[in-house]
């Protein structure tokens, strides 16, 4: 695992998105994974909202701290990760697959143009 | 001795062993009632008096406290308590009087707030003071209210945004919502300082008030107080100090002169009331002359020769039953009345002194977050030593081992592994020297041998205990193994 694999988009919240078939999956970049540190408990209470782009969409808790979670594109929440509710260890050991917090129909793909590629964001982390 | 092997009062239970033998029944036995409540099931302990007794002696062994050992906890001025405190805190006249006698039984008692009132308010710089809030979260919820109820008086119901920088300690946003505030973020730079910019873009006529730590939570005094204090002022809102970190600024300088309205002391840090777990905490707001008609009740005032409760005009309200913790307002006024005016100043000299003897001494060996001179307490960074694998918990960890309690880890949350440091003014040089040749060993350690740390603590009843299953997994009840 790359710690930012070149074919996905990221905001400055350290969100990733990969898009596929209109579908967002998201969720948080290794470096956000840990700078965390460990994570114990992942709160999403958005199922089925829509949501604007950089809106809160949970929580993530940490034995550091608590952190809120921003969708990094507009759409409706279609699918969380059920697995991390007894595994979200999968976030600190695979955040890129399994380690994916929610799927998002994506309302509109210009919202892409606000995030940014794998060598901009790495050169803010 | 410590015996790592010391099983759980659960156990070494015995089936039939008693620790106390019980006289004969005076009356009947009767079945108990059928209920959902009323369970046979539950696993009691059966152990002899002596294993009880050395089981819990054993373990109150176990407890760390300022009286055992240095504990250079930053932000919470872990301070040594003076045992005098409790000796006239214990006398009957505090002790045993009952908040619901009446105000001419207990003059004494309140001539002791009312003078409390007074030197807080001298202090601090900020004449109207509540005694009322049990902590330093319930006297910034205060202090919120009353800038809410007077902008509400002034017919300003709109100003409901709280200005909080992002160095700010977690409770002033959290304290914020609560008084139905709307928080919104104000940058910091690199050195924990407001950024100007960012503050007079964010500022407009919704403004209720900023929250701002000072010296502020990276230990550092914030240059630009009194132009930060004229922005806000001049666009009607209020401006709040959390007095968090007020060990620094006795005798030195007063919120009241920088342009401050309204801010909490925690009794429990500056005024060395005892401190986690030893007791309660007690989080006096203080208020400029103007919003004194705001404050909490009961306060108390002075009319001739004798002291009264009274209500303030428009006051905000009761914050909870009776005075506040008046046992810990007696230490407060106990420690204030021993040291005066010159011995107050004195000790945040020597405070800011002894942090800035530790930044000094460590500064070749960990990163500092600021060049300039600390206040009470300086923040490191262990980025250097975590390019070798060791992070700051580690470092804490291993601290434990020499005997130490850990510095605040993390917080600030703007400065990368943060260890925050502050050693106060109770601390002889010896001990301080100690600390920092074991935050020394430990940092050339990091390089030569980091596993050592890694693996640390290892002379402690327990080893490091595994916090993420602990969260993720929770093992609330005992189990038989």
């Amino acid at each position: 695992m790359s710690a930012v694999p070149e074919n996905l988009k990221y905001s400055e919240d350290h969100e990733w998105v990969k898009i596929e078939d209109n579908v967002a999956i998201i969720g948080i970049t290794m470096h956000a994974a840990e700078s965390l540190g460990d994570i114990v408990y992942i709160d999403v209470d958005s199922l089925g909202k829509d949501l604007k782009q950089f809106e809160k969409f949970g929580e993530i808790e940490s034995v550091k701290a608590v952190s809120d979670l921003f969708v990094p594109v507009s759409g409706k929440v279609v699918e969380i990760n059920e697995e991390l509710t007894n595994n979200p260890e999968y976030v600190n050991e695979d955040c890129y697959e399994k380690g994916w917090i929610i799927k998002l129909e994506v309302e509109n793909s210009n919202d892409l143009e606000k995030l940014l590629g794998s060598s901009d964001y790495e050169k803010i982390i | 001795m410590i015996n790592k092997e010391m099983p759980l009062l659960m156990d070494q239970s015995k089936k039939g062993r008693k620790a106390i033998k019980l006289p004969e029944l005076g009356v009947e036995k009767s079945e108990l009632p059928n209920s959902k409540f009323l369970r046979k099931d539950i696993s009691l302990p059966e152990v002899g008096q002596l294993d009880l007794i050395r089981y819990f002696t054993n373990l109150s062994s176990l407890n760390y406290s300022i009286d055992t050992n240095f504990y250079p906890l930053g932000s919470c001025t872990m301070k040594y308590n003076p045992k005098i405190n409790e000796q006239i805190a214990s006398m009957p006249g505090f002790a045993a009087s009952h908040p619901n006698q009446n105000d001419e039984k207990v003059q004494g008692n309140l001539r002791l707030m009312f003078e409390l009132q007074e030197e807080l308010g001298e202090i601090t710089g900020l004449p109207g003071v509540s005694l009322a809030p049990l902590a330093g979260a319930q006297g910034e919820y205060a202090g919120l209210l009353i800038a809410r109820e007077y902008h509400k008086k002034n017919n300003q119901n709109n100003r409901n945004i709280a200005l909080i920088p992002d160095s700010a300690h977690g409770t002033n946003p959290a304290s914020a919502s609560m008084a139905g505030l709307q928080a919104v973020t104000i940058k910091t730079t690199n050195e924990g300082d407001i950024d100007l910019d960012d503050l007079k873009d964010k500022v407009n006529e919704n403004v209720c008030v900023l929250m701002l730590t000072l010296p502020s939570t990276l230990g550092l005094f914030e240059p630009n107080i009194l132009e930060i204090t004229k922005v806000i002022h001049d666009n009607g809102g209020l401006v709040y100090a959390d007095g968090a970190n007020l060990n620094a600024l006795l005798g030195v300088t007063k919120f009241g002169d920088l342009g401050i309205d309204i801010c909490h002391s925690n009794l429990h840090k500056t005024f060395s009331t005892p401190h986690g777990g030893g007791g309660p905490g007690s989080g006096p707001v203080m208020v400029a002359k103007y919003l004194e008609s705001f404050l909490p009740y009961p306060h108390i005032k002075k009319e001739g020769n004798e002291y009264k409760q009274y209500k303030p005009e428009n006051t905000v309200g009761r914050l909870n039953g009776f005075y506040g913790s008046f046992g810990i307002l007696v230490r407060a006024y106990a420690y204030i009345r021993s040291l005066g005016k010159a011995g107050l100043k004195e000790i945040s000299e020597s405070a800011i002194i002894n942090a800035n003897y530790i930044q000094e001494k460590l500064k070749n060996d960990y990163k500092l977050t600021s060049s300039r001179y600390c206040m009470h307490e300086t923040v490191l960074s262990a980025s250097q030593q975590k390019e070798d694998g060791v992070k700051a918990i580690d470092i804490a960890k291993k601290l434990l081992d020499e005997g130490f309690h850990a510095p605040t880890m993390y917080f600030p949350l703007i400065v990368d592994e943060a260890l925050m440091i502050e050693p106060t003014e109770s601390e002889s040089k010896e001990t301080i020297d100690r600390f920092i040749d074991a935050m020394i060993m430990i940092s050339e350690l990091s390089k030569s041998n980091p596993k050592e740390i890694i693996d640390a603590p290892v002379n402690l009843p327990v080893e490091r205990l595994d916090e993420a299953q602990a969260a993720r997994n929770p093992v609330l009840i005992w189990a038989k193994k």
